[in-house]
């Protein structure tokens, strides 16, 4: 990626996506409420509706699961859709119809019926917004065959994947973080794709690989930025997507520092650091030096209160004192 | 012939085939009974005994290109719409020749090259669905329908309340047909909810609703006929309530006598749709020697399903993992 360039926001680099696709396949329809006129609780829409309308941008009551009931029924019949819960954790009121219907259809229907629908949700930890509007449960999806599940964690990523995501054939799960959406970055004018399944090197080191999604890719970044001056020299990895999985070059970078370390914003428990780890013990586990490490959200419901929220979530600290007694582990190779 | 003749004439053949079409989905559901019963299928099924008016009534209405979306208790509807019964009991006895390829089973049966957009396991779930073909349909401006077959028992679902909604709110040419037949699994319907007219129902969301006696097909036939008609000219949809009964249990294996009578079964039976149109057929005249050869052909064309069916190939294990995306 270019250093150089225009610089938009993660929330307008969606909207560009949304604008281009739309203008590319008019048969995409996007359905969920304030997406209209009011252009997105987050922004997520702005100016959309002014280009395409009523008709391909249809706001609803609040109702996510008959509007997601609807976006799958239609993408069912041949209309690609995109249906925005908004809150990731709204999608809660959907999920039998996001698991049972759209996640089970192409299997059910022996590959005659295809859902090409986009859920997409805002997700994580943001200024205390409590127990209700925080969840990060994107590895229940990733553990539901049929679902593909995308995370981008910059508005250049936001961009390529969004717009990928709005050409597969069938339905995909597209997270966003709400802390992100005015974070800016580089996106190039002219169109580029990013495939799902293609995992970003964020940053390339030696003694140690970093795995991390979304919101957790900048807290890495910084982590590994103040552990290169002390000489540790840590490969930062962003999965981009979980589902597909680009396995390859993750335990290629396991393989070569011998060292992980998973950083998650969901609890551990059979968590996608979860997975991340097991895959490091099948794939790896002759050139591990060192035992993995999951360096997740406390297993608690989100917290009201800073304090408590900011002791509940993965900090720039803890990956670093993580990271820390790592290093001090006698390595089995070297 | 006069006017009044031809009228006559056109209703008598018109009877004729809804029998034949009800008697099939009859005949189908005995057959499945008792292959089931000989543990010849595997999974679970629900029968649709005693509902044929309707899924017959409706069907009879649509084009080859308007869609149903149905129900765990759907076979019929498959039917209906122009599954042919070899496909059918093929996926039921998870057949590569089936409908979904021996993948889905009763409850999962899909036939998009007939219009039928799949049974279902979930009740409430399809009315959603159903909803978002029918706006997919009126964005492709195409003149296609959409028909969303569910039971009393989905609703009090919030499934139902949220997609009737859409549907009214957006115009959709779609037609919501509740299958009322009193009792949702075990749960009778005066017990589940304190208003149990499933039609006046449609007035909480603007729409017309109406309701009809499910026995008889041919009410059914001109119920569905002006529904069908005006949602394809962009009039919106309509809510019909079908009164039916089922004869047999939940599903294969519940008896259906705990939470109901013999005496209520037996009442029910006295208003058999294929018996009640059989009796109308020979009241106008026709021949029972005509009867008898529609019977026969209906009867060959389940043996003929059979034969289809079992000879047919399972699938090969290596293609477990085909079709997930």
């Amino acid at each position: 990626m270019s250093e150089q360039g225009r610089v938009i926001t993660y929330a307008d680099a969606g909207v560009e996506a949304l604008r281009e696709e739309m203008r590319r396949d008019d048969s995409i329809v996007y359905i969920g409420q304030g997406i209209g006129p009011r252009g997105g609780n987050f922004r997520q829409t702005r100016g959309l509706w002014k280009e395409f309308g009523d008709d391909r941008l249809r706001d609803t009551g609040i109702c996510e699961l008959g509007a997601t009931g609807v976006a799958i029924g239609a993408a069912m019949a041949g209309t690609r859709t995109i249906v925005d819960e908004v809150f990731l954790d709204f999608a809660l009121e959907a999920i039998t119809q996001i698991v049972q219907q759209a996640a089970n259809i192409s299997y059910m229907s022996n590959g005659k019926i295809k859902a090409p629908v986009l859920i997409r949700g805002a997700m994580g930890s943001v200024r205390s917004a409590g127990a209700h509007h925080s969840h990060t449960f994107y590895n229940w999806f990733a553990n539901t065959p049929g679902l593909k599940v995308v995370l981008p964690a910059t508005p250049y990523d936001l961009k390529g994947l969004f717009k990928s995501a709005l050409r597969e054939p069938g339905p995909v799960v597209f997270v966003e973080h709400k802390s992100l959406y005015n974070t800016k970055g580089v996106v190039p004018e002219e169109e580029y794709l990013i495939p799902l399944g293609d995992s970003r090197i964020v940053r390339e080191g030696t003694d140690l690989t970093i795995v991390a999604m979304s919101r957790m890719v900048d807290l890495a970044a910084k982590a590994a930025a103040s552990l290169a001056q002390e000489g540790v020299s840590a490969e930062v990895i962003d999965p981009r997507t979980i589902v597909p999985l680009d396995r390859q070059k993750i335990t290629n970078s396991i393989k070569k520092t011998g060292r992980l370390v998973v950083i998650d914003e969901s609890p551990s428990s059979c968590s996608f650091a979860a997975e991340l780890l097991a895959i490091a013990v099948e794939d790896c586990f002759d050139e591990l030096r060192s035992i993995p490490k999951r360096i997740c959200s406390l297993a608690v419901p989100n917290p009201f209160s800073p304090v408590l929220e900011n002791q509940m979530i993965p900090s720039v600290d803890r990956i670093i004192s993580e990271v820390h007694n790592m290093m001090k582990q006698s390595g089995r190779k070297s | 012939m006069t006017e009044r003749v031809l009228a006559e004439q056109i209703n008598r053949d018109l009877l004729l085939n809804y029998y034949k079409k009800m008697l099939e989905l009859r005949l189908f559901e005995f057959k499945v009974q008792e292959l089931y019963r000989n543990a010849r299928l595997p999974g679970f099924v629900h029968l649709y005994v005693g509902e044929e008016a309707v899924a017959v009534g409706v069907c009879s209405n649509l084009d080859a290109g308007d869609l149903v979306f149905s129900t765990h208790r759907g076979h019929g509807h498959a039917l209906a719409k122009g599954v042919p019964p070899g496909v059918v009991l093929a996926e039921l006895w998870g057949k590569t020749t089936g409908c979904s390829g021996g993948r889905g089973g009763s409850m999962h049966m899909y036939a998009p090259e007939y219009g039928f957009m799949g049974t279902n396991g979930i009740v409430g779930a399809p009315i959603p669905l159903a909803t978002g073909g029918a706006l997919s349909a009126k964005l492709r401006k195409k003149g296609q329908v959409v028909v969303s077959f569910f039971g009393e028992g989905a609703v009090n679902s919030g499934s139902f309340h949220e997609a009737v909604n859409f549907g009214a709110v957006w115009n959709l040419p779609v037609v919501y047909v509740c299958e009322n037949n009193l009792y949702a699994t075990e749960m009778a319907f005066n017990r589940a909810t304190k208003n149990t007219s499933v039609a006046s129902r449609a007035a909480a969301y603007g729409m017309l609703g109406v309701e009809v006696d499910g026995q008889d097909v041919e009410a059914v036939d001109a119920t569905a006929e002006a529904a069908i008609r005006r949602a394809r000219e962009d009039g919106g949809p309509t809510l019909i309530e079908c009164k039916t009964y089922r004869y047999v249990g939940h599903h294969e294996g519940d008896p259906g006598t705990d939470y109901r009578t013999r005496d209520e079964v037996q009442q029910w039976k006295q208003q058999d749709p294929v018996k009640l149109s059989r009796k109308r057929l020979l009241d106008y005249g026709v021949d029972e020697a005509k009867l008898l050869a529609a019977d026969q052909e209906v009867e060959q064309l389940i043996d003929q399903a059979v034969e289809f069916a079992e000879n047919s190939p399972e699938p090969s294990a290596d293609s477990v993992n085909e079709h997930v995306f």
